[in-house]
């Protein structure tokens, strides 16, 4: 076997020009492929993480109903303490679980005292929000965070109203909001902080404490509306809500319909379907690799067969069996996909290398985003598998016609 | 034992709508250790006859034995093998491959055809090279090489796995006189040093001068051998 592969070396090395060409164009393929999948991959972690750590959780459990109205914020969909006690309950015992924050969410009127607009708050318990958000504090631009997340009777707001309101951290402001019986209340707070603006729901809302949620809209009851849920492990985010959807099944209303709803981050956040336009173009491109070394090298093998008739015919007429000039031409085939994935792999690992050497940023609507390519050691195997078995498949109608090539008519051949 | 023997051998191709006759009910039988030579001019059915003592082609008609072997029963792998085990191939243009050196040249069937071990594939390789002049030429790639010493390392592959027969369809149409006349004298003393047949075909009358044997072929049959007997 090892005289077959050091044949098929020297003949393809006899015609280097074209082989340099063809290994050329699956190192292109290679390099383009990986590229992609490790910035792509950069670019869908930094993304998801921002989305999951600093806003959104991994899961979120609701009242039915209260998804599809949550443009509105309402307050009529709120879990009562007794329903949060059993979910906090179910929650406790899935050791899958890291962190669970209680929210209020809600919609008010905020004021500079000169100037009045809307924002969307949320009211958290700071320990356990920061808990299951560790991303929320990277997000402040101003201000200070050293005393909690939120501290009573402050605010963290976002960084579009605090410049379209001229707000600075330390200023005055005030909040009015519609309660639940559709009375309106007003208090004065003090804006702790700023926080940058990221993409996706919840991305440019403002945080208060969940005590003063409740003195605002009058809650004689400590309800919550949202129950933000962090994983220990993120890849678990499938089988955790299944489980956790079972749990919570028992909750019910007085009608006995069940009360609860569990959604996972990608039902959540139109940045799913980014991500998954990403993971389209990530599969079209590896179409495209598998296209490019399938007919690259099936293109060479042919050129090779065609130009060696005679010299199939000589071997074949002095009884090289068939099945060694099959893999005679199936090594040429194989050693070419070897050497261009080999090359392809190191020089790309080589530029991924580099790109963290030497960070690539960009903005994404408001945010910059810094890459950090990375690609797994088994992703790297699987591609250059499917390469290697592709240029394998391609050479083997060309080695199949060299081994079933007539010895007479291809020593005919001029 | 007759090594090859041809009884009412024919051949016939289909050309278009037109049949074409190459060997019109040929008999022959060749003795071992012989230097046969087919002769006769172009379109003869020289090619043709080689082709199917070689196990290269078949017969439209009749039978033809090489080695008490019906080698027209033979199929594709099965004639690949018989070839292999007992026959060498010189040919004109002397299709050596053309990325190994006469060494490699010579050890390709040894290797590729049957699986000597390397220590007995040396010794023989060293053996042929000696046997045909062209030890200190070793190393060299056909591109290196004369028409003449081609030839020579050409005879040293067919006789390399110790093939019974070698058969060579115009072995000397490429070479000059002196060189052509060379390896003659090469396949003779092979013949000699290892007791291999040669059946070889050409047209030059001079070099059918230098055989032992003569068949002349004209038009699909053997002249002067009406019923096929040598």
């Amino acid at each position: 076997m090892s005289r077959v592969i050091e044949l098929a070396a020297r003949n393809l090395a006899r015609y280097w020009r074209r082989t340099l060409l063809t290994a050329g164009l699956i190192i292109l393929g290679i390099v383009a492929v990986l590229l992609f999948v490790s910035v792509s991959g950069s670019f869908k972690s930094v993304m998801v993480g921002q989305i999951t750590d600093a806003m959104l959780g991994h899961l979120q459990v609701h009242r039915k109903g209260y998804v599809a109205s949550i443009e509105n914020l309402p307050l009529n969909l709120n879990i009562k303490p007794k329903a949060l006690e059993k979910i906090e309950q179910a929650l406790g015992t899935m050791l899958e679980i890291e962190a669970v924050s209680p929210r209020l969410k809600f919609g008010a009127m905020f004021s500079n005292f000169t100037e009045t607009t809307s924002i969307r708050l949320n009211a958290i318990v700071p320990e356990r929000e920061a808990a299951a958000m560790p991303g929320l504090a990277e997000r402040l631009v101003a201000g200070d965070l050293a005393d909690g997340l939120v501290e009573p009777g402050k605010l963290l707001i976002p960084e579009l109203l605090a410049k379209g309101m001229k707000v600075k951290p330390g200023d005055t402001v005030v909040l009015v909001a519609t309660n639940v019986d559709g009375s309106v209340n007003g208090q004065t707070f003090v804006v702790q902080g700023v926080l940058e603006a990221v993409t996706g729901p919840g991305g440019r809302d403002g945080y208060l404490h969940m005590d003063d949620a409740r003195s605002l809209l009058r809650l004689s009851e400590p309800e919550v509306n949202e129950i933000a849920v962090r994983l220990t492990d993120f890849g678990q985010v499938g089988a955790v809500s299944t489980r956790l959807r079972d749990a919570l099944a028992e909750i019910r209303n007085p009608k006995g319909e069940a009360l609860l709803d569990v959604h996972t981050w990608d039902q959540l956040s139109p940045f799913a379907n980014i991500a998954r336009m990403i993971d389209l173009l990530d599969l079209f491109i590896r179409i495209m690799l598998v296209g490019i070394v399938l007919i690259a090298i099936m293109n060479v093998m042919i050129m090779a067969v065609y130009e060696r008739i005679r010299e199939i015919g000589t071997i074949a007429a002095i009884g090289t069996p068939p099945r060694r000039i099959l893999a005679l031409f199936v090594a040429e085939g194989l050693l070419l996909g070897l050497v261009g994935t080999v090359i392809g792999t190191v020089l790309s690992l080589a530029l991924v290398y580099a790109l963290n050497l030497w960070p690539v940023s960009f903005a994404f609507g408001r945010q910059v985003i810094v890459l950090a390519p990375s690609i797994a050691a088994s992703e790297v195997l699987w591609i250059g598998a499917i390469v290697v078995l592709v240029a394998v498949i391609a050479s083997l109608q060309p080695a199949w016609k060299a081994a079933r090539m007539d010895p007479i008519t291809a020593l005919r051949h001029v | 034992m007759a090594l090859v023997e041809a009884s009412r051998l024919a051949k016939t191709y289909q050309a278009g709508d037109v049949a074409v006759h190459a060997l019109r009910g040929v008999d022959f039988v060749i003795e071992p250790h012989s230097l046969v030579v087919f002769v006769g001019p172009s379109g003869s059915g020289k090619s043709t006859l080689l082709n199917m003592i070689g196990c290269l082609d078949k017969p439209s008609g009749g039978r033809i034995t090489v080695l008490d072997t019906d080698v027209a029963a033979l199929d594709r792998a099965a004639a690949a093998a018989f070839r292999g085990a007992n026959l060498g191939f010189v040919f004109q243009d002397f299709n050596l491959i053309p990325v190994l050196s006469a060494t490699e040249n010579i050890e390709y069937p040894l290797l590729m055809v049957q699986d000597w071990p390397a220590d007995k594939r040396r010794a023989r390789v060293r053996e042929l090279l000696d046997a045909v002049g062209m030890a200190d030429q070793a190393g060299k790639r056909p591109d290196q090489l004369s028409g003449g010493q081609k030839q020579r390392v050409a005879v040293a592959r067919a006789l390399a796995t110790n093939a019974k027969l070698v058969l060579a369809d115009e072995p000397t149409a490429n070479l000059d006189h002196d060189t052509a006349f060379r390896i003659l004298d090469l396949m003779k003393k092979m013949r000699d040093e290892f007791g291999t047949t040669f059946i070889f075909s050409t047209h030059d009358p001079k070099i059918m001068a230098a055989a032992e044997v003569t068949f002349t072929l004209e038009d699909g049959r053997l002249r002067d051998h009406p019923g096929g007997a040598q």
